[in-house]
């Protein structure tokens, strides 16, 4: 078979195979259903009903896709330039770490503490993903494996500290950190609702995103970059320059997500903080088509899955891993999809 | 330092050092496959999680154990189906397709374990692989226990290694996966199939990557337990690096590799050992990774068309 380009797709085409895409994966869905023994149609509603059924589910909902638009944002600005940043969960950590740092140890006020948390967080996340790229435009060491390795790597690193100086002496022997005290964290959006500024802070920089890539210079080169290295240097794009502004970018905004789980949700730093977040947050970059505000609407789709699925996993007795297959499978048939919008198949 | 000496002279670190090595031969071998043909697999870490899910559910439910071996290699290749299907004919980004594939295959392995066993605390386990006993060599003083008391899956690694490395550069079909991840017009213009080669090297080779997750379940340990091949897989795609894309010097990475962790089991151990924390030896096989890449960066001898999909008529 072979690939023919598609000079102009019809909006059938461009509209109907991602949302055929989407229909494919509520099937599987129905399918994973089946197999757990549980009712195809019952187990659907329970995750829509989990994720968006009452006010309190939306909230969780808002909640879980808070730091997934963080980490999707990370992902979508490095995957532009074709920086494969998959550290995303080590930067996030390094922003927690940082925040807990300075929200419990400098004894700062409140007004002054949050901001330097924040900006703390970013630096912390930038420089963990400035190692592999200088790597990579330096010695041409792939970024992929370093990224990934960078996650284990910082994982014993925070279990380390959990265990040891950071340890909460006050925490009756487990691996927590010390709480950060109340004037230092992320105050809720509406007084009684269970939504912080994290959610803004996240809305916030995916506009901050949107505009610096449609508005500015680095996001026209970032563009370039990405779309043809070896071009964007033959017309004087400073390429090397350009990946390591991507990866501060890119690290900083990982690192937020960090920052507003332990300021506005948790309150304190452990070694579960990141249910895998910087993973998931691919999935919410690539549902996206890389789109910052396109961020937005994916994550907390995949949020509501998340939520949905654990609370039907309750109810229902079907595995709560439901949702990774589901996101997964998502991805899969979206990036088919997309592609398919492009191309036609021809034999031969 | 006469704790290392007191390490290297004991014969059972020789065996943890072939016993540690095997998984990473099988997947490291299998990643090798899919790279010369032209194909990155960064399914590889979640393939060698469901190829142990697979085997030891295979024989946890009453299958014999090479028949649980022979589950992982075929669950292994189903997935490396679907991600040569995704990245050859439809040429889809490697690195999302593998990441996806990585995806899909770990929650898939989670979800059928939380299905077959809803209700246990601590995992069932196996009668796993014993070691074989040669005659004559397994009796050796020393040398019998730290070398040739491995168990069959073990020698099966290194005949595999012995193996790809035959195919790869004595037989047609070797030519044939080197050129596709070379110089695939070359290939296409001798009248072969670019797709269908790169397609049977991935798929092959994610068999090998299950066949490794399964050494840890059926061989290394008895059970499964979540997150047990814990980066594996990203460390055997630092190997293929390490070893330069040749069968057996990434045999020798994986064994040079495999010496470093036992060594850093046993110096934990060790009242020297007692003062630094665990963590940081548990870092050690990830930071050596690391280096690797970074000591071969400027050796490069990367497959021309790596990553690159080939699309038949396209110049």
């Amino acid at each position: 078979m072979r690939l023919d380009p598609i000079a102009a797709p019809s909006p059938a085409r461009t509209l109907g195979l991602p949302a055929l895409a989407l229909g494919a994966t509520v099937l599987v869905a129905m399918g994973l259903a089946l197999i757990a023994g549980a009712d195809p149609l019952a187990t659907l509603g329970l995750i829509a009903r989990g994720a968006a059924g009452s006010k309190f589910a939306l909230l969780e909902t808002l909640n879980r896709a808070t730091p997934l638009i963080f980490t999707g944002l990370a992902i979508s600005v490095a995957f532009r330039a074709r920086l494969w940043n998959i550290g995303a969960e080590a930067q996030l950590y390094a922003g927690a770490l940082v925040t807990v740092v300075i929200g419990t140890q400098l004894g700062l006020p409140g007004p002054l503490a949050l901001p330097l948390m924040a900006l703390g967080a970013v630096l912390a996340g930038a420089l963990v993903l400035l190692g592999p790229v200088l790597l990579k435009t330096r010695l041409g060491v792939d970024e992929v494996v370093t990224t990934l390795l960078l996650n284990f790597i910082m994982a014993l690193f925070i279990s380390y500290l959990l265990e040891g100086p950071l340890k909460d002496p006050m925490g009756m022997g487990w691996p927590k950190s010390p709480a950060l005290p109340r004037d230092a964290r992320l105050p809720r959006i509406v007084e009684g609702l269970r939504l912080h500024w994290g959610f803004g802070l996240a809305l916030l920089s995916a506009l901050a995103v949107w505009v610096m890539q449609t508005r500015t210079t680095l996001g026209y080169e970032i563009r370039a970059t990405g779309l043809n290295a070896e071009a964007a240097r033959f017309a004087g794009i400073p390429v090397g320059r350009v990946l390591v502004k991507t990866a501060l970018i890119s690290g900083g905004l990982a690192a937020l997500a960090g920052f507003s789980e332990v300021a506005g949700l948790k309150g304190n730093l452990t070694a579960d903080l990141s249910p895998g977040f910087g993973y998931t947050g691919i999935v919410v970059a690539m549902l996206a088509l890389l789109h910052p505000l396109g961020v937005v609407v994916s994550a907390l789709f995949v949020a509501g899955v998340f939520v949905g699925a654990d609370s039907m996993s309750r109810a229902a007795g079907v595995p709560t891993y439901i949702a990774d297959i589901l996101l997964a499978t998502a991805l899969l048939f979206m990036v088919l999809a997309i592609l398919l919008t492009k191309v036609r198949v021809v034999r031969g | 330092m006469t704790e290392i000496i007191d390490i290297l002279i004991s014969a059972s670190f020789w065996a943890a050092v072939l016993r540690i090595a095997s998984p990473l031969i099988f997947a490291t071998l299998g990643e090798l496959i899919c790279e010369r043909a032209g194909v990155l697999n960064l399914g590889i870490e979640g393939i060698m999680v469901f190829g142990a899910f697979a085997g030891w559910m295979a024989v946890y439910a009453g299958l014999g154990l090479w028949p649980g071996v022979l589950v992982a290699l075929l669950a292994g290749m189903a997935f490396g189906a679907l991600h040569a299907l995704l990245t050859v004919p439809f040429g889809l980004s490697q690195h999302v397709v593998g990441l996806g594939i990585t995806m899909l295959a770990t929650s898939s392995a989670y979800y059928a374990y939380r299905l077959a066993l809803p209700e246990v605390t601590s995992p069932p386990r196996i009668d796993p692989f014993q070691p074989l006993h040669i005659p004559g060599l397994s009796d050796i003083p020393w040398l019998g226990q730290a070398l040739f008391s491995q168990t069959a899956l073990t020698w099966a690694a290194f005949g595999c290694a012995a193996l790809v490395a035959l195919v790869l550069y004595r037989t047609p079909l070797g030519l044939a996966v080197r050129a596709a991840g070379e110089n695939p017009q070359a290939v296409e213009a001798q009248g072969l199939s670019v797709a269908a080669i790169r397609m049977g090297a991935v798929i092959v080779g994610s068999g090998l990557m299950a066949v490794g997750g399964a050494f840890l379940t059926m061989s290394a340990f008895s059970s499964f337990f979540f997150e047990m091949v814990n980066g594996r897989g990203w460390i055997c795609i630092a190997l293929v690096v390490f070893g330069a894309w040749k069968p057996g010097k990434a045999l020798l990475g994986a064994l040079l590799f495999a010496g470093f962790d036992a060594l850093q089991i046993r110096l934990q151990q060790t009242p020297m050992g007692q003062l630094v924390p665990y963590q940081v030896f548990l870092m050690i096989p990830y930071v050596l990774s690391i280096l690797a890449l970074i000591l071969m960066s400027r050796r490069a001898e990367v497959p021309a068309a790596l990553m690159t999909p080939f699309n038949r008529g396209e110049r």
